[in-house]
């Protein structure tokens, strides 16, 4: 791959996803994108190049795929699932006893693996959310990654990363090699495509948001408008989760971290904020996904 | 240091295993079936069991039954590690006092992901 190319992929990929590379990033490119020039009967990268200059619209959206899917796996990083069972959710139970109702958001559903590991802590909680209305929406840039999430069979090494074994046995089916989570648990959650850098408004307001490694491949700007769009998605005592690598220190004022919690943020005073000066560089870049 | 009895037939599976979990800083030792897995145990017990189900002599299962019954048997963390991968197997083991439960093939992440599920390594050393 020539200097030239790179830059064009990098342009190209930040245009339509957000994606930032930094100017050493190659191998990724590389490692995502030589199969799927294979795949689509090209010889390499600079003839792949050649085609997304070309404006082929269903290369452009295997491209960006290719390079916006995340590993995942079944409560990842754990902390973040304590932390929903153990402080999110108690908190919440108490503040809607009257509305008995919940709204979560994954907003990088990826392949299922968190919106269901969000939902088997619910179930584990039993009677506390007897006559609850549940609703864990779960969103994903990626088609394919969705239709996953949506079947949600899981291959045997799959099932084995993060998941317990009893969770395993309780609320899968096996199917020859493969696991497929329970009806019960797949009503749960309705899957969507969406695009970060779009328009969220319509999904209405959360009482949770999972937004976890998703961010780190934006630049700051983007970061930004995304956190204050957020913002207003979120119910004023609701709660963001963020990845473990991931803060909103120094980047934004419409969320402040939990104390000894790491990763949990509540948002602040929507008034408080409104009084400050918006922050630079804040218009959200549309991309060419439009549509999709 | 903790320490993990590593007990498979398989003289390639006990060096996989072994590599992987000195990797997380245990101390290894090895058994080809239960019944010298079980002399083992008489002696010294570990902090955690690797166990293969199907192996001559004595198998697993009965294996990890005789060792929870031995005075402070059920301190050790047993994690099956077997290619038998259905349901009615996982649940007898569970059922029989196995803390985790590794479907054949596995990895490092694997391992390192069930030992920390049952509080055998700190949940953060499973991510590297």
């Amino acid at each position: 791959m020539t200097p030239t190319e790179y830059e064009y992929l990098r342009k190209f990929l930040k245009d339509n996803s957000g994606l930032d590379l930094s100017a050493d990033k190659q191998y990724l490119i590389e490692s995502r994108l030589l199969p799927l020039a294979r795949k689509a009967g090209l010889s390499g990268i600079p003839e792949l190049v050649q085609k997304l200059q070309a404006g082929s619209r269903q290369l452009i959206t295997d491209v960006v795929e290719a390079m916006t899917t995340n590993e995942t796996f079944f409560f990842r990083d754990k902390v973040p699932f304590d932390h929903f069972r153990d402080h999110i959710m108690p908190e919440i139970i108490k503040a809607r006893a009257g509305k008995r109702s919940v709204r979560i958001w994954c907003a990088a559903g990826s392949t299922g693996q968190e919106p269901y590991s969000l939902a088997m802590c619910l179930k584990e909680m039993g009677a506390a959310l007897t006559g609850w209305r549940v609703e864990i929406i779960a969103t994903d840039l990626s088609q394919e990654v969705l239709e996953k999430a949506k079947a949600g069979v899981y291959s045997q090494f799959e099932v084995q990363r993060g998941l317990p074994i009893q969770m395993l046995v309780k609320y899968f089916k096996q199917t020859g090699e493969t696991w497929q989570i329970n009806p019960e648990l797949r009503a749960m959650i309705q899957h969507r495509q969406l695009n970060l850098l779009h328009d969220f408004a319509q999904l209405g307001t959360f009482d949770v948001i999972f937004c976890r490694n998703v961010l780190i491949y934006f630049d700051q700007d983007t970061k930004i408008n995304i956190f204050n769009r957020l913002a207003r998605q979120i119910e004023p005592d609701g709660f963001l989760v963020l990845g473990a690598a991931e803060t909103v220190v120094g980047l934004t004022d419409t969320f402040r971290p939990i104390p000894d919690r790491r990763g949990l943020y509540k948002p602040n005073d929507p008034r408080a904020a409104a009084a400050r000066p918006a922050l630079a560089g804040a218009a959200p870049r549309m991309a060419v996904m439009a549509g999709r | 240091m903790k320490t993990c009895l590593v007990v498979d037939d398989s003289s390639v599976v006990r060096k996989i295993a072994r590599r992987i979990l000195e990797g997380l800083e245990f101390e290894v030792t090895e058994a080809e079936d239960g019944s010298k897995a079980l002399e083992i145990c008489q002696r010294q017990l570990p902090d955690a069991v690797l166990l293969d189900w199907n192996m001559p002599v004595m198998d697993g299962f009965e294996f990890m039954g005789h060792m929870r019954r031995l005075p402070g048997g059920d301190q050790p963390k047993v994690v099956f590690c077997t290619t038998e991968n259905n349901v009615a197997h996982i649940a007898q083991a569970l059922s029989g006092g196995a803390n985790e439960y590794i479907m054949k093939p596995f990895d490092k992440d694997i391992i390192a992901d069930k030992f920390a599920e049952v509080g055998l390594i700190p949940v953060g050393q499973a991510m590297v």
